[in-house]
């Protein structure tokens, strides 16, 4: 056993770890019934579905003698961009009326997407 | 001499994070794309800090780098207790709810950190804040207790939050 063939392997391993996640995540998106409930899917497929496939890239070029890190690169930007998409679409199912009512929050007034000032209510 | 360096580097964290990131991104790490990262770390504060005034007072980076180990952590034992609901919790069964977390955080940064480590956390997302940045709205996926993961949240991550963050 070289070193090449356990980077491949382990490589391997975690493909199929990631695809696993990956089709969990699109189970829950095609199960789910409500938008709210359904975005939980996407979120999950964005951290450990695509966090696996990016270390089996890794894994691969170092066993192949030519590592890269620019897979960590690409870990960085999607954890710093994923939240912000799925705080979008909350904020969109809220204004949409598809989900449950918010409850109030505790000391302020309201949730600052629904704190249109009057004239703009009506579009 | 250090009116001189915050006027030159308005974010000393962002000049590392740009140069350190302009790096890794070239294919092979040379002394020249070092020096040429380290110019643009400056160059992009610097033409930016017009947008961006304030700072954050103080950034622990030891109790930062440890926190995303365990954000990183909680990710994956997260993700198996999610994917466990998906397959075998039908539809009819499933609680999902709205939690409500009082912020005890103050800075902007922080509780985007906070609403960032919510999202990133399977099962968890978080909507909204309040309009005077008081609560912090989250969605829960599936849960019996509401209260046990609000009270999660805000012993496991809000607390040590305000510690690097103080």
């Amino acid at each position: 056993m070289t070193f090449e063939i356990i980077g491949t392997y382990l490589a391997a391993l975690s493909l199929l770890i990631g695809s696993g996640f990956i089709i969990i995540g699109v189970i829950g998106l095609l199960k789910f019934n409500d938008p709210m409930t359904r975005l939980h899917a996407p979120t999950k497929v964005g951290t450990i579905g695509i966090g696996m496939l990016l270390l089996a890239s890794t894994l691969h070029s170092f066993a192949l003698g030519e590592g890269s890190v620019h897979e960590l690169l690409i870990m960085a930007f999607l954890f710093v961009t994923a939240p912000i998409s799925a705080n979008f679409i909350a904020k969109a199912n809220i204004h949409r009326g598809e989900c449950e009512t918010p409850p109030a929050p505790a000391r302020d007034d309201t949730w600052s997407t629904l704190n249109t000032p009057e004239e703009d209510k009506e579009i | 001499m250090v009116r001189t360096f915050k006027w030159l580097m308005p974010h000393p964290f962002l000049t590392l994070l740009l140069a350190v990131v302009w790096v890794i991104l070239q294919k092979e790490v040379t002394a020249g794309m070092a020096v040429f990262g380290v110019i643009l770390g400056i160059l992009i504060p610097w033409g930016t800090s017009i947008w961006w005034p304030d700072r954050p007072k103080s950034l622990r980076l030891g109790k930062l780098c440890s926190y995303s180990f365990m954000v990183v952590w909680d990710i994956v034992v997260a993700n198996i207790q999610v994917a466990w609901v998906v397959l075998t919790v039908p539809n009819s069964k499933l609680k999902p709810t709205w939690i409500v977390v009082p912020l005890e955080l103050k800075q902007p940064e922080a509780i985007t950190l906070l609403a960032g480590t919510i999202t990133l956390t399977p099962g968890t997302v978080s909507a909204d804040v309040s309009d005077e940045g008081h609560s912090l709205l989250v969605h829960v996926l599936h849960t019996d207790d509401p209260d046990a993961v609000r009270d999660d949240i805000m012993t496991r991550y809000q607390d040590r939050l305000k510690e690097i963050f103080s």
